[in-house]
């Protein structure tokens, strides 16, 4: 089945998020979409599968126009995605799940999942899923929930199949496992449509590849192209893949970690016996795929999660069981994963929220009195040095863009005496402009004697910054490598595979 | 930070709750109009039948004009000010409905839904009360005291609240709806002890307050307005200096609009839910002894009567600022004070008030339907009252 | 050691809750119990078929003995944790058994009839039931449903002035659901059209329905009480041969038509939701909604439905308290009862079930206190009153497990802004 789309627009306020959109799908091909975070991928997507509705444009399955309004309307022109964020109830099993939207009754409206038993029983067969269909979501490893949306599209005979960047949860092993399925699939006959920004992936799979920058077609590529050519394109100029990280001198030990565990509420331990340093002037990455206690070792750095066990000692002195505001006084500046929802307060101004850590300290506040002009004074010379793009320090900080609002975190944690920088996927979500400020400063830090520990989930980003880079899977740190190791064998560390 | 430019941003920030309150009176016509029996006696005659609605509705709202703000059949030759005195009537209903409206709009503004106004403001009743008629202390000393005490009982009962939901999670909305009831049963268990009953009566009512712990009458024994607004008012600009001047106010602020980023950089999250509830607690316990001390005198099991939530609607109407609570409760109190009258000397019950009260709130959190109405189209609106549910 | 899971460290917590109250209540209402005094139990109602008419025993003995069966149904309940197996049925006789050992305790000397206390519990528990369904077919679908004591009132109000009015009872119980209907037609409009806070929301419509009926009760149903307030009232309805049953019978088959339309109402809505397409998704946009959504189904439409279905329930629970029970309307008469079937739904953690068990507990300390109000008892009758609240309260601190709403409950949903 092929899919076309044809001058495709759609807006959110001022943005244009996709611009007079052409696409052609052939049957039985994997088109890839290349585009970096916000290029307008997504957006796309879901206006072909219903969720979003276009300004204007139309949509052709075999050549014949559709009106796609709901998701329904796509699921009966044969069209099946694979979300970003999968679209499973966590307590439902998975048959429940697959049934949902197309069930079937018997005897007094009683549901009846046995056919779908049946039919998931026998795709997972088919392609050696390993899926029960009495297990409860929340209980299957993600790779797991990926396939249970597989099944689910093949089950309601998707003949175009969206995956929406299908390997952001994945470790490298599962991510050749889905790229050899979505090859199965092509062989009989699924046009699949590939979403995403990593290119080793793209030519890995791709039989043609169609680049989108800010909203816009900019071109369309073979897998025979050169990474760096595909880069170039996404982006719009030339990039360096792996900047120079220059010279610099590393000192003594700032921060050491000895066997370090972090439990959750009900006692399972989520990060277990992790042990490391990082020295002054040196940047100590932690890799591994999202979800393998990075964010809970970065988070306990400062004392954010309830359950530590071990030691973490800063300078010698012992950071656990202080408060959070101690540990960020003690001399750890701290860039949390997520910058929305645990970085900056929306609603409140961008100088309240340059201040969140030191608001009742002296020039802020006179004991419980605060002086407000201090504020916003203050606000404007931080503006000045983190160049940060805004209209006035008084406006809510949710009024800034991405990049923006990571230079308010920057410079709000940086303003202390910082011995040591902790920053969680610093990058995520950024611009390539923003990104590289971002990596300008890390280094800056770095070459101005400070221990840097970088969490990253992308392996790109810790080649180009780490002295050291430590791979933690399943909680624990498998092993620490020095930076010349090759995006193979880190590759392979991630997915858990330890060679001699 | 927020620049001191008063003028066009608070008359445009009134226009959704005048509108609001306009149309919401416009209900209350209706109803005024479509339950008068002399009305629907004229059912068939369209000239009859309007004529007959205006004056049922005339007569009421003109009776709770009266009985609020200004009466000229109340003026005596010898004083002509007494027909002024109902704006008196106002601010004393208004004053416990101010504190109790601070209370809830404080919490509000850290996030959470204090819809225990109710019981806190029981506590500090039944604390002012005992300190009132049990101790004999030197005036100005006894009120001292007894307001002390219920600001203490109320905050204890406030800051539970937030204890139990910084410490397990629990819900600070299904916390304090039960913590009402249990905040009542146990006023009526008092009242049926022996400290808490008045010498020679059975029936549930505590002995009066001693003249030593009494709000001071403000214009003499004519009017019973007494220091209790002053201290309601003097609240208000406790509470607006708490949130937009102090470092504590900063904290409240931070974890009501992302406490999870306030607790990343470095604010107690804990501390802040349950100081906040504490001092919530403490301002409608304060209105809960403005008002036993200023104007009821006893304890009886309705001596609450429906200020806590009235409370609710106050904040809501004043969009949990200070400013706005202060002239909301004003406006109810002037609508409650007014009720009286209107039902005394009309057909017309003090409940049309509550579905006024009612109907504003609900018009001003869908300020669409008010849009809609009026016709208006750059109304500015904002999203104070954006859903969050039971596990936000 | 293996760790247990969060479901399973609830259980062991409860247990160990259970356990403490049984030998607490074995010392405290049995060993301590001043000895010499008999209690009374009496089970003949009406004229069903006698088994036993009374039990008089010691009321110390009867605490003890109370106590050490609670003690030994917890000590089971244990075994049966340890063994990987349900205890349920254990830990039922467990909680029965305090019950009785309190009872026991605090009616010393002094007769009690079982079969009235358990058919006034019921009856207390009517409208509880009615509202924690209502909130159930709410809340599961994602629509915090907190205006269930506006919905009482309302369809309270409406089917008692109407079967005043038209002198009819069946027409009193039809426009009660309407009625109920009306109120959360106006919850789920500002809900799920205008996206406004539901908390916020359910408190303003109670007190808007306070207000309107408040007024009206003044205005009209005083004035003119005879042709607005003088309804007729339901007969209750003997069901053959089940009402003779000893204790049961009186109880359970001896009532009005709306008791016997609430069996069916729990009955439907607990098969539906858990066994029936309309269940799969009502859960489904409860909980995921953008989910549900990618699948085709209309989440805000299906939300809207159930809020109204809610509504409804309630309505004809309001009934209850005037055609159902006395007949004329009276000022604010649900007094606060749909908040403590908000408590019910609360405590039962959101299921039919565990809301009706918990409706029917509150409504057993209800009916306990006005019985043992009336012999006269140790304990303050006002104390007696707060149980159902404070149990609630102890409920949501996570004391004997951590209770969880719906995950999207509360959240009104737009396509495109993704949770």
């Amino acid at each position: 089945m092929s899919l076309e789309l044809r001058q495709i627009t759609k807006s959110f306020g001022a943005l244009l998020a996709n611009d007079s959109i052409d696409l052609r799908v052939e049957t039985g091909e994997i088109h890839a979409i290349l585009g970096e975070n916000g290029a307008g991928k997504s957006t796309l997507m879901n206006i072909v599968y219903g969720l979003v509705a276009a300004d204007s444009g139309e949509i052709f399955v075999d050549d014949v126009k559709k009106e796609i309004k709901e998701p329904s309307d796509a699921l009966a022109s044969g069209i099946g995605m694979v979300h970003q964020h999968f679209m499973l109830v966590p307590v439902f099993t998975v048959a429940e799940n697959i049934v949902l939207g197309h069930e079937k009754s018997g005897f007094a409206g009683r549901l009846d999942l046995d056919e779908a038993r049946a039919r998931i029983k026998e795709v997972s067969d088919q392609f050696n899923f390993d899926v029960n269909p009495d297990d409860l979501i929340e209980n299957l490893p993600v790779g797991v929930q990926q396939r249970v949306e597989i099944i689910r599209a093949l089950i309601y005979e998707a003949k175009v199949l969206i995956l929406d960047e299908p390997t952001a949860v994945l470790t490298p092993q599962e991510t050749d496992d889905l790229l050899k399925i979505m090859k199965e699939l092509k062989a009989q006959g699924t046009s699949i449509i590939f979403i995403t920004h990593k290119l080793r992936e793209v030519k890995a799979v791709a039989d043609r590849i169609t680049i989108i920058r800010r909203g816009k077609v900019v071109g369309t590529a073979s897998p025979d192209a050169s990474q760096n050519e595909l880069a170039s394109l996404m982006v719009g100029r030339e990039v360096e893949l792996a900047p120079d990280k220059g010279t610099h001198a590393i000192g003594a030990p700032i921060l050491i970690v000895k066997d370090l565990t972090i439990r959750d509420a009900v006692g399972r331990a989520l990060v277990s016996n992790v042990n490391f340093e990082v020295k002054a002037g040196e940047v100590l990455a932690i890799a591994g795929v999202q979800g393998n206690g990075q964010s809970e070792v970065a988070r306990a750095m400062v004392n954010l999660e309830a359950h530590v066990e071990g030691s973490i000692a800063l300078n010698g002195t012992e950071v656990i069981g202080k408060s959070v505001r101690e540990s960020l006084h003690a001399g750890i500046a701290f860039i949390p994963e997520s910058r929305e929802l645990d970085g900056l307060i929306g609603s409140m101004s961008i100088a309240e929220n340059l201040i969140l850590d030191l608001h009742d300290l002296p020039p802020y506040a006179k004991g419980i009195q605060m002086s407000p002009s201090t504020v916003v004074s203050e606000a404007e010379k931080r503006k000045d040095e983190f160049d940060i793009r805004l209209q006035s320090v008084s406006d809510p900080v949710s009024s800034l863009s991405g990049g923006n609002k990571q230079k308010v975190v920057l410079a709000r944690e940086l303003s202390r005496p910082v011995n040591l920088l902790v920053a969680s996927q610093p990058t995520r979500g950024l611009d390539v402009g923003s990104i590289e400020f971002v990596h300008k400063r890390i280094l800056e830090e770095r070459d101005a004697g400070r221990a840097v520990l970088l969490f990253s989930t992308e392996l790109d980003e810790v080649l180009a910054l780490a002295d050291r880079i430590a791979v933690m899977y399943r909680g624990a740190i498998l092993a620490i490598v020095p930076s010349g190791v090759t995006a193979q064998e880190l590759g392979l560390l991630m997915a858990g595979v330890v060679h001699a | 930070m927020r620049k001191l430019s008063i003028k066009r941003p608070s008359l445009r920030a009134l226009t959704l709750p005048g509108l609001a309150f306009l149309l919401a009176m416009f209900f209350g016509a209706l109803l005024i109009a479509f339950s008068d029996s002399k009305v629907l006696k004229n059912i068939g005659h369209p000239i009859a039948f309007i004529k007959a609605a205006g004056v049922a509705v005339w007569q009421s709202y003109l009776a709770l004009f009266q009985g609020s703000i200004y009466n000229p059949n109340l003026a005596t030759p010898h004083d002509s000010l007494l027909s002024w005195g109902p704006i008196s009537e106002t601010l004393v209903t208004a004053a416990p409905l101010m504190l109790a409206g601070l209370s809830v709009a404080l919490a509000f503004r850290a996030g959470l839904f204090n819809i225990g106004a109710q019981g806190q403001f029981i506590f500090g009743s039944i604390a002012a009360s005992y300190v009132g008629f049990h101790f004999h202390l030197p005036i100005g000393l006894h009120i001292i005291v007894a307001v002390v005490a219920a600001i203490l009982a109320g905050s204890i009962w406030g800051g539970l609240v937030g204890l139990l939901k910084a410490r397990t999670g629990a819900h600070e909305v299904i916390v304090t709806i039960m913590l009402n009831y249990v905040a009542l049963y146990f006023l009526m268990y008092l009242l049926s002890t022996t400290p808490f009953l008045r010498p020679g009566r059975r029936d549930p009512i505590s002995p009066d307050v001693l003249q030593s712990a009494r709000m001071p009458l403000l214009l003499g024994s004519n009017y019973r307005i007494n220091l209790g607004i002053f201290v309601a008012l003097a609240a208000a600009v406790f509470v607006w200096w708490l949130l937009s001047r102090s470092t504590w106010g900063f904290r409240f602020r931070a974890v009501g609009a992302n406490s999870a980023a306030a607790k990343t950089a470095g604010i107690s999250v804990p501390f802040v839910m349950t100081a906040v509830m504490a001092i919530s607690g403490a301002l409608a316990g304060l209105g809960g002894a403005v008002h036993v001390l200023g104007s009821d005198f006893s304890l009886t099991s309705g001596t609450a009567g429906n200020f806590g939530f009235d409370a609710i609607t106050v904040a809501l109407l004043g969009r949990a600022k200070p400013m706005g609570v202060v002239f909301a409760s004003i406006l109810f109190g002037a609508l409650r004070a007014g009720g009286g009258t209107m039902q005394a000397n009309t057909d017309t019950p003090i409940d049309i008030v509550l579905v006024i009260q009612a109907l504003v709130v609900l018009f001003i959190a869908a300020p669409s339907v008010v849009k809609w109405v009026f016709r208006l189209k750059n109304l500015k609106t904002t999203g104070e009252l954006a859903a969050k549910g039971w596990n936000g | 050691m293996k760790a247990l899971s969060a479901a399973d460290l609830r259980r062991r917590r409860s247990l160990i809750v259970l356990a403490t109250l049984s030998i607490l209540s074995t010392i405290v209402f049995g060993l301590l119990q001043k000895s010499g005094q008999d209690v009374t139990y009496g089970f003949v109602f009406d004229k069903e078929w006698v088994l036993i008419s009374q039990w008089v025993i010691g009321s110390k003995t009867a605490s003890l003995l109370f106590g050490v069966i609670s003690v030994a149904a917890s000590a089971l309940s244990y075994f049966q944790f340890k063994a990987g197996k349900t205890s349920k049925i254990a830990s039922a006789v467990g909680s029965a058994g305090i019950l009785m050992s309190f009872i026991s305790w605090a009616a010393a000397g002094k007769f009690i009839p079982i079969t009235g206390l358990l058919q006034g519990a019921l009856l207390l528990s009517v409208p509880l039931i009615f509202g924690s369904m209502a909130g159930v077919l709410s809340e599961r679908s994602g629509v915090v449903n907190i205006a269930i004591e506006g919905q009482l009132l309302a369809g309270a109000f409406v089917s008692g002035v109407v079967a005043s009015l038209t002198h009819s009872t069946f027409l009193g119980l039809i426009v009660a659901p309407l009625a109920g209907c009306l109120i959360s037609t106006l919850l789920a409009v500002f809900a799920i059209n205008f996206a406004i806070d539901q908390i916020i929301l359910g408190f303003v419509l109670n007190v808007l329905v306070y207000g309107i009926t408040d007024f009206l009760y003044k205005k009209l149903l005083i004035p003119y009480q005879g042709t607005w307030n003088s309804g007729p009232t339901l007969a209750s309805i003997k069901i053959p041969l089940l009402w003779k049953i000893p204790v049961v019978g009186p109880i359970l088959f001896d009532q009005t038509i709306i008791v016997y339309l609430m069996y069916a109402v729990v009955f439907f809505v607990n098969y539906s939701l858990f066994k029936t397409k309309w269940g799969l998704r009502t859960r489904a946009v409860g909980e995921h909604p953008t989910a549900a959504d990618s699948v085709g189904i209309k989440v805000n439409r299906l939300r809207f439905m159930n809020v109204m279905i809610a509504g409804s329930v309630a309505g004809l629970g309001g009934a209850y308290f005037t055609v159902g029970g006395v007949g004329s309307f009276s000022k604010e008469m649900t007094a606060g009862k749909g908040f403590i079937a908000l408590a019910a739904l609360i405590f039962g953690r959101w299921t039919p079930w565990g809301a009706v068990s918990a409706a029917l507990l509150f409504g057993f300390a209800g009916n306990l206190q006005s019985v043992l109000g009336i012999i006269g008892t140790p304990i303050p009758s006002e104390f007696m009153l707060m149980v159902p609240y404070l149990a609630t309260v102890i409920a949501v601190t996570g004391f004997v497990g951590r209770v969880r709403a719906p995950a999207a409950d509360g959240t009104p949903y737009k396509r495109g802004e993704s949770h």
